[in-house]
């Protein structure tokens, strides 16, 4: 029986940050980066460490909480995906010049592919911009020894340190040697020096002249120095490669024989990348190809450019995850080698994802489209992004954009003297997020559309994390909530009224008075509320009687194509619906939907198909 | 031992769980192991498909044409992933008769959803198929699983802890599979 266990790269993480005696954790969902924080509670109540950890309400206030922190004396943590560093930038590029007392690691997860996100955008680019380092780890085992060489390097040069896993880090699991905890010892100590802290911009022209400087002597940092995998050889050509794509680099090399032919090198630090190993590879190499993700970070550092390859010379794709099949034909090329015949797995494809059956949005969007169906409908990002697949999702920019969005096709259509019903839908934890500055602006400005705020009491998409609105943090104990009702009436909103979206004929009914509002008065905030199916159990469900379809069944597809339940299948041969026994978890609002009524609810007791 | 598994259903079929059930199995044997798992907006009952290399490798991904083993909890995703299969490689599908997948690919198939279903377990597809895998390929064996199937009962019982009605029901539908396989 072996010691090493098996984890996952967040939990690898999570362990790395804990085991190093990481005080203050604070992040907010996002795929691939979700389970970090929750790891990180597990790994403390196991190791009894003291700490704070939260779920914040956004990952701007995320990182300034754990930032305070660490300018505070004690090792602190922030994790979020790629676009959230989008809402944390501000933040972290004046803290790159302030800089930090404790460590300070900010853990920002991509999303090459993009699977699971708006944009491919590579982190590393940014903490480039912002002139923090940045470390790019090829697997879990890595992931969690970067967290902490991280906070090593972090105090080391009293700056902010970056470490950038990806989805193929984060997702992956491994057998792992966990490391021995170190519980914090420290003590918080701010020391105010406001020439520092409150700098105004005389002083940080000195502070970024300071950070320049940190910038220099970490290029010549030897804990994350450049690894060269084989040292015994002195070819002509080399590969340098970072994160995942280094690892299937690896993987090839022995398979393809190259080992002795071509140097390999795995780049730790992309950014700022170590001046010595710049200077070697223009010394050494006639060729190098660089593969890395998603953003020629290294290869553009890379000084000598006529002998590099990589995605500025279009020698690497532009754009798309590097697939191992990828890194493959890469290689080959590189090698002189034949090129693989095998085709790149399937991309897309298949069932698409769908709401969960039971899913309150479901009715929510099927209402929305019955009260204003030439309506304009923005939506926002989460679970209810596929709101899509029924025809009531126009737009989805950003976190927070359905209502900025649903107030410029107000202005932008009454500019041309047309009056639209506009209904957009925001998650409950996304309204928290980034909801209420636009909706602020909305009533101030006089925009006319209806808010529908699909009120499910969780963040579902990246796993049930809770939202302010929930009363639970992130170790289970009990918060303060915030009354969503009273926040919006706070926010100027004259029409607030909530509804349970599953009684789909008084909740068409509602929204229809909403409309009434919004084109004589302004905005008007309608609140869905009805549990996530994921978590609760919905009341009115199975037990009290099955949803059949009866014979009335005319084939006519509205229910599938317009309520889009997974428990509704068309049977082609029979040209009628029928229900799925195994995914039907009898929330019987499609019932309202059928046109000729031929969807029903057994009475209780009575027999199932 | 080097093996590479690719296993693939939808959302909410237990794909992640079978996965880190096989990993923790092969840590067990002692084998280094890597994974690779969908998360996220595909899991809402889209497309899922996790790796597993077991035996000394660096990279999370299986290949095309690398797979020893796939295993298809629903039967149109064979279509999708059967790229994955190496020549000779087996296909184990969850279909009420044997998928044709092509030259060169041995298929297995059992009808769990009709076997969860009869036996009042509907979410242990899953743990259905991968019992019939065991039993119809063998474990231990050449061109068979890297472990056997006390191996799995036993990484089953220490991830869901001793007693208690769900490891029965986990050993249950795992043994019903690996009935129907033999």
């Amino acid at each position: 029986m072996s010691d090493r266990i098996l984890m996952q790269g967040n939990d690898a993480i999570a362990r790395g940050l804990v085991a190093a005696g990481c005080a203050v954790a604070a992040s907010y969902p996002g795929t691939p980066a979700s389970e970090i924080l929750a790891s990180i509670d597990r790994w403390r109540k196991k190791c009894g460490a003291t700490m704070h950890v939260e779920w914040a309400v956004n990952e701007k206030v995320a990182l300034e909480i754990a930032y305070t922190a660490a300018i505070s004396g004690l090792r602190a943590a922030v994790s979020m995906k790629q676009v959230g560093l989008n809402v944390a930038s501000d933040p972290l590029l004046s803290a790159a010049y302030l800089g930090v007392t404790g460590g300070f690691l900010v853990v920002s997860a991509d999303d090459p592919g993009p699977h699971s996100s708006q944009t491919e955008q590579d982190s590393r680019l940014l903490a480039m911009m912002a002139k923090v380092p940045v470390l790019d780890p090829a697997s879990p085992a890595q992931a969690m020894a970067l967290a902490g060489t991280g906070f090593d390097l972090s105090e080391a040069f009293r700056v902010p340190v970056m470490l950038r896993p990806t989805t193929r880090v984060c997702h992956a699991n491994q057998d792992v040697d966990a490391p021995p905890f170190r519980p914090p010892v420290r003590e918080a100590r701010f020391v105010r020096d406001p020439a520092r802290w409150a700098a105004t911009p005389v002083y940080r022209r000195l502070l970024h002249d300071r950070l320049a400087e940190k910038v220099a002597a970490i290029a010549a940092w030897p804990a994350t120095a450049p690894i060269r995998v084989n040292p015994d050889v002195s070819p002509a050509k080399a590969v340098v490669a970072s994160g995942v794509a280094f690892a299937h680099a690896r993987e090839l090399f022995g398979e393809l024989g190259i080992l002795d032919r071509i140097a390999l090198y795995q780049v730790i630090q992309p950014y700022p990348l170590h001046a010595a190993f710049i200077d070697h590879l223009r010394e050494t190499y006639v060729e190098i190809l660089v593969l890395e993700e998603s953003a020629p970070v290294i290869e553009m550092q890379i000084a000598d450019r006529h002998r590099v390859r990589g995605r500025m010379t279009g020698a690497v794709p532009g754009t798309g995850e590097l697939l191992p099949e990828i890194v493959e034909r890469l290689l080959s090329r590189f090698a002189g080698l034949p090129l693989p015949s095998r085709a790149l797995p399937a991309q897309g494809g298949g069932r698409r994802p769908t709401l969960c059956p039971g899913c309150a949005h479901r009715s929510s969007f099927y209402a929305i489209r019955k009260a204003a169906p030439a309506g304009i409908y923005p939506s926002d990002i989460g679970c209810y992004t596929l709101g899509i697949n029924l025809g009531a999702v126009d737009t989805v920019l950003c976190m927070g954009a359905a209502v900025s969005q649903a107030a410029g096709f107000d202005y932008a259509h009454r500019l041309s003297g047309k009056q639209v019903d506009i209904v957009a839908t925001i998650g409950d934890s996304t309204f928290y997020h980034a909801g209420i500055p636009p909706l602020i602006d909305a009533v101030v400005q006089g925009a006319r559309f209806v808010l529908v705020i699909l009120d499910n009491g969780t963040t579902a998409m990246t796993g049930n994390q809770p939202t302010p609105g929930t009363g639970i943090g992130a170790g289970g104990e009990t918060t303060a909530l915030v009354d969503m009702e009273g926040l919006v009436r706070a926010c100027g909103v004259r029409f607030c009224r909530t509804a349970n979206p599953d009684r789909l004929p008084e909740f068409v009914t509602l929204l229809e008075e909403a409309l009434v509002h919004a084109r004589e008065r302004g905005v008007a905030v309608v609140i869905a509320r009805q549990p996530c199916a994921m978590v609760a159990r919905i009341p009115g469900g199975k037990e009290t009687g099955a949803i059949v379809i009866t014979a009335e069944c005319t084939g006519c597809r509205h229910c599938v194509d317009r309520f889009e339940c997974p428990a509704m299948v068309f049977d082609e041969a029979a040209n009628r619906v029928r229900i799925d026994e195994m995914t039907c978890t009898g929330c019987g609002v499609c019932v309202h939907v059928c046109p000729v009524g031929a969807i029903r609810r057994e009475s209780a007791g009575g027999k199932r198909p | 031992m080097r093996q590479q598994i690719v296993l693939s259903g939808f959302g909410g079929q237990g794909i992640l769980f079978l996965s880190r059930l096989l990993a923790e199995a092969a840590i067990a044997g002692g084998f280094p192991v890597l994974t690779s798992e969908t998360h996220g907006m595909a899991q809402r009952g889209g497309v899922v498909v996790s790796h597993l290399k077991v035996g000394g490798f660096d990279s999370p991904l299986v290949r095309t044409g690398r797979a020893d083993l796939l295993l298809v909890l629903k039967e149109e995703n064979v279509a999708l992933h059967r790229e994955f299969l190496a020549d000779g490689g087996a296909l184990i599908v969850n279909a009420p008769v044997p998928t044709d997948a092509g030259p060169g690919v041995r298929v297995h198939a059992v009808d769990a959803d009709a076997l969860a279903l009869s036996a009042g377990t509907p979410h242990a597809v899953n743990l259905i198929l991968l019992g019939f895998a065991l039993a119809r390929i063998g474990g231990g064996a050449a061109g068979g699983f890297f472990c056997a199937a006390g191996e799995i009962r036993e990484a089953l019982s220490r991830r869901q802890g001793p007693g208690g009605s769900r490891i029965a029901d986990a050993l249950s539908a795992l043994d019903l599979g690996f009935a129907h396989g033999t």
